[in-house]
């Protein structure tokens, strides 16, 4: 499978890899060579990556790109909408099996299970944007100041990050949604309640990669250089700090991704979720298919599920290429990597 | 849970908790193991705070639980009796201090002591937890030394492949399948519960219960209760074991690929010492360090796990009843479960380090 995909990087591989590098990626400090969208985190990763390696990053870039474009045309794919009972026709009736009308059947609510499932895609990508945009700022800004300025603040802030980065991430979401909505999020903005609950789980991983490499990046004679020119501490760390510290982070970028995911649909598994007249959300679907399964109704439970998988499987394959990229310890070199393996043989 | 993978922040761990320079063997060690459980400290309590704060930001549990059931002048009569209407951080001082000696506070919706709930109910969990690592360890450590034996070719793809599916499917939607599969097209296992009902009536009747049914049923020495406990358990030991084996299979094949290639791997092949004694011996061992560590921060994983698999297989331990708690809104069960989490988190992070440092001298302390 993989090998196929290798063969033949220019074709849907190379179009789905503009989708998710437009949708996901932030532009590059490295300036050195190759134009803006080569130096892009995916592009680049791609580029330098080569068989299996590369099938796998390419499969999790098609899937994303797969899901970010069912997200936006949700409402051409869908045939109903996420809280639709009944239409012309009359009511969809509950738990109906997969018809020619409702291709996926119908939940124990009398919802469509396959417009569910579509416009579950927009809820899970606004709510990934919404909380990982908002750690990345929150984490990366903290992470810079606490790390050049050190001090107190630096050590109060290590010990808060490590404590909360040592909490089940599930449990401070729980608590979070508890605090933001009392526990019940029953307007559209259960999608936010769920991305801030999420958001104060994932700062932390920000603050720690940016600010390791911030207290390093210190001591660097052009850091210094720039404090003897008498620079203003704030223009230091935006100009020569904040670009050199911040390479790892569409890594932990992509593995947060996931776990955002993950947490929303736990979220909604444990009823926390988003009501189902306000969005679709796969883990509150589930929740609801629980009764289902034991009674042999499958449909309801097997797609939201699949869908939370697929989604979750692209953005971490995508996730892991880059990670063994980044490690010398697992990056295969091109033709290097080749001849040390036949030498093995 | 990021922790699955190599990051650059994880290797800042150990090191970083207690900086300082090398010393001496033995009383450096002790020093260490002495600072490192002094941490532990300001953990559970910057955690237990944060928690008691963000849980009153939205006010008092006695109008969360109840509030639209009971009348206005009813839900300030009893706010008043349960001292919530005073300063709140009298009441913070107050928590605490219970917290200190063992106190959690009492559940509202039910009235039961939260701590009585958390030694009730926390066996159960412990029990589930430990089948589901036996799990994990029985599919992770073997095919992940497989997977990086046979680096880059098709049998380490289709397990690479396998474990990220086991880190994408939610370990709630794995609990589904399973139920769909053998509970309803192939019924040959329970589904739900720890036990049928014969059974919970014998552990009921069990004096000095550890609360752990598989061992109450050894120490009674009662084989048909023990044979269905276990297989109560197998399912959602599978469900959460599934979720955890391949963070160790990916876990496991990482390091060994680092170590196979060192140069005492490949003069022992040169001494021809067997592929497998290679494998499992040679470049294991030094591997185990890394694996310990990420492994010990999985228990933060394996408890959110826990929760979620309780609640699909109805597993009466601390996740079931927490989202039980979370369902009625009474939050003070809602936070002494959080609480007690959070310290098993603390204390296992601590053995962990410790454990790292004990195995591998040239871990800084």
């Amino acid at each position: 499978m993989a090998d196929t995909q290798t063969n033949s990087p220019g074709g849907t591989g190379a179009g789905g890899a503009g989708a998710a590098a437009g949708g996901s990626a932030a532009p590059e400090a490295e300036v050195r060579r190759g134009s803006l969208f080569a130096r892009l985190p995916v592009v680049r990763d791609i580029r330098r990556s080569v068989g299996l390696q590369r099938g796998m990053l390419l499969t999790g870039v098609v899937i994303v790109g797969a899901v970010v474009l069912c997200a936006a045309l949700a409402p051409l794919i869908a045939p109903y909408g996420y809280n639709q009972l009944a239409d012309e026709s009359g009511s969809f009736g509950a738990q109906q099996p997969p018809s020619a009308a409702h291709v996926w059947g119908t939940t124990v609510g009398g919802f469509d299970v396959f417009s569910r499932v579509i416009w579950g895609t927009q809820t899970a990508v606004m709510v990934i944007v919404v909380a990982v945009l908002m750690s990345l700022f929150i984490g990366v800004a903290l992470g810079l100041v606490s790390g050049y300025f050190g001090g107190w603040l630096d050590r109060v802030l290590v010990v808060a990050a490590d404590a909360i980065y040592a909490f089940p991430s599930l449990l401070l979401a729980i608590v979070m949604t508890i605090v933001i909505s009392g526990g019940q999020s029953d307007v559209v903005g259960g999608v936010f309640a769920a991305a801030i609950s999420i958001t104060v789980v994932f700062v932390p991983q920000y603050f720690r990669v940016v600010r390791s490499e911030a207290v390093r990046l210190k001591s660097e004679p052009f850091v210094e250089a720039a404090q003897v020119l008498g620079e203003p501490a704030l223009k230091i760390i935006a100009r020569h700090v904040y670009r050199n510290a911040t390479r790892n982070i569409p890594l932990v970028f992509t593995l947060n991704a996931s776990e955002a995911i993950l947490t929303l649909a736990a979220l909604g598994f444990l009823g926390f979720g988003i009501e189902p007249t306000s969005a679709a959300e796969w883990g509150f679907d589930l929740n609801k298919a629980l009764a289902d399964v034991t009674s042999g109704i499958w449909w309801t439970a097997m797609f939201p599920g699949l869908a939370i998988v697929l989604t979750v499987l692209g953005i971490t394959l995508v996730g892991e290429s880059m990670n063994d990229l980044a490690d010398p310890r697992l990056r295969r070199r091109r033709r290097a990597g080749k001849s040390k393996e036949a030498s093995h043989g | 849970m990021s922790a699955t993978v190599a990051l650059p922040e994880a290797s800042g761990g150990a090191a970083e908790s207690a900086p300082g320079p090398r010393r001496s063997p033995g009383s450096g060690l002790l020093r260490y193991i002495g600072i490192r459980f002094l941490l532990i400290i300001p953990t559970v309590w910057i955690l237990t705070t944060l928690v008691f704060f963000l849980m009153r930001i939205t006010g008092d549990p006695i109008t969360a639980a109840l509030g639209g059931r009971l009348t206005q002048a009813q839900l300030a009569e009893r706010i008043e009796a349960a001292g919530y209407d005073r300063p709140l951080l009298v009441q913070y001082f107050e928590y605490m201090g219970g917290l200190l000696r063992g106190d959690f506070g009492t559940a509202i919706s039910d009235g039961r002591p939260v701590s009585r709930i958390l030694l009730q109910h926390g066996a159960a969990t412990l029990e589930l937890a430990f089948y589901a690592v036996l799990v994990a360890l029985l599919i992770g450590v073997p095919l992940g030394m497989l997977a990086a034996r046979l680096r880059d070719r098709w049998p380490d793809a289709v397990l690479r492949i396998l474990a990220i599916l086991g880190y994408a499917t939610p370990v709630f939607f794995a609990g589904l399948v399973l139920k769909l599969i053998f509970g309803a097209f192939w019924p040959v296992l329970p589904v739900s519960g720890r036990g049928s009902s014969t059974t919970e009536l014998v552990m009921s009747g069990v004096v000095a219960p550890t609360g752990i049914y598989a061992v109450d049923a050894l120490r009674i020495g009662n084989m048909p209760v023990f044979s269905d406990v276990i297989a109560h358990a197998v399912l959602p030991a599978i469900a959460l074991g599934l979720l955890t084996g391949g963070t160790f299979l990916r876990l496991v094949r990482t390091n060994l690929i680092g170590t196979l290639e060192s140069q005492y791997v490949e003069s022992g092949r040169s001494r021809g010492v067997s592929e497998f004694r290679l494998v499992t011996r040679h470049a294991l061992r030094p591997a185990l360090i890394p694996i310990i560590t990420v492994m010990g921060m999985q228990v933060a994983m394996l408890l959110a796990g826990a929760i979620l698999t309780e609640t699909t297989f109805e597993w009466n331990g601390l996740g079931y009843q927490l989202s039980e708690y979370l369902k009625a809104r009474d939050f003070v069960a809602v936070q002494g479960i959080v609480v007690l989490l959070a310290v098993i988190v603390a204390v296992t992070n601590f053995v962990v380090d410790i454990i790292a440092v004990l195995i591998d001298p040239r871990v800084r302390y």
